[in-house]
């Protein structure tokens, strides 16, 4: 189980939350513009490192708020929040 | 010809279970539901006019709560709330809130049906919520008038210190499951096998 930091409530097990993916995602200025490939490309593929990765979550048993923290991918150490 | 409406609280079928184990637990726990109660689900800027509608400060500080008159009012989220008051106390609160909004973008929504509550209390209780709950519950980081929302026994609540025990708010389709898993997590107080 992780201790997850949520920047309100402090740490909480890992079960009160919801994995968001990747952080920094943005979306498409003119989504109309874009090809079918390029449109999959925007929804579906996303970096998998090992290491240090940006990633949103939402403590959906808590305060039900989105935020965004560094996890290392590797050993599930909260890097950064 | 329409029936008359009768209200039944969600564990009206579990009040007899809740007295057995407050019975046998010789003061160690005390458990009941209490039914009805208003609740509102408030959403607004706690610097704006209708924050002080209510004749409380709005608490900011993640985990508390504010108390005026009959009312709680519980710290759900930094633009949250969950205003507590005795049954059939709703029109009132929200005839306190929406005017006091003005033009400003506020939200009060009577969620009174969404949940029971119970509330338990004597000495043991927290060794009790211990079983099922990842929250300190000790006095030193959750003390009167703190609230928490969290899982008990996997069903989300809200856990709020107040005297003489603990309520914790508990939405209508999860109260039995979590009756019967108090009953059950008390049967080392109790001796009532289960």
């Amino acid at each position: 189980m992780m201790l997850i930091p949520c920047p309100w409530c402090g740490p909480r097990n890992e079960s009160e939350f919801h994995y968001g993916g990747a952080a920094g995602v943005a979306y498409p200025a003119d989504p109309g513009a874009l090809s079918d490939e390029e449109w999959a490309r925007y929804l579906f593929f996303r970096d998998n490192p090992k290491g240090p990765f940006e990633e949103r979550w939402s403590h959906s048993a808590g305060c039900r708020r989105w935020f965004t923290l560094v996890r290392d991918t590797v050993t599930n150490e909260i890097v950064a929040s | 010809m329409a029936e008359p409406t009768t209200r039944h609280s969600p564990l009206a079928g579990a009040a007899d279970r809740l007295a057995r184990v407050t019975d046998a637990a010789g003061g160690a726990i005390a458990m009941a539901e209490v039914p009805f109660l208003t609740q509102l689900d408030l959403r607004l800027d706690p610097k704006g006019p209708a924050a002080a509608a209510l004749g409380v400060t709005l608490p900011t500080h993640a985990c508390t709560s504010a108390r005026s008159g009959d009312v709680d009012v519980l710290w759900l989220g930094p633009d949250e709330w969950l205003v507590v008051g005795p049954p059939g106390a709703a029109e009132r609160l929200a005839g306190q809130l929406r005017p006091a909004a003005g033009s400003e973008h506020v939200s009060v929504v009577d969620v009174s049906a969404q949940r029971t509550t119970l509330l338990l209390s004597g000495p043991r209780v927290r060794d009790l919520l211990a079983l099922g709950c990842a929250i300190d519950l000790h006095p030193r980081s959750f003390g009167p008038g703190d609230c928490v929302q969290t899982e008990l026994a996997h069903a989300p609540v809200v856990l709020f210190r107040r005297d003489p025990g603990f309520l914790i708010f508990v939405r209508a389709s999860f109260a039995a499951h979590l009756a019967d898993w108090l009953v059950d997590a008390s049967v080392e107080y109790t001796g009532i096998p289960t």
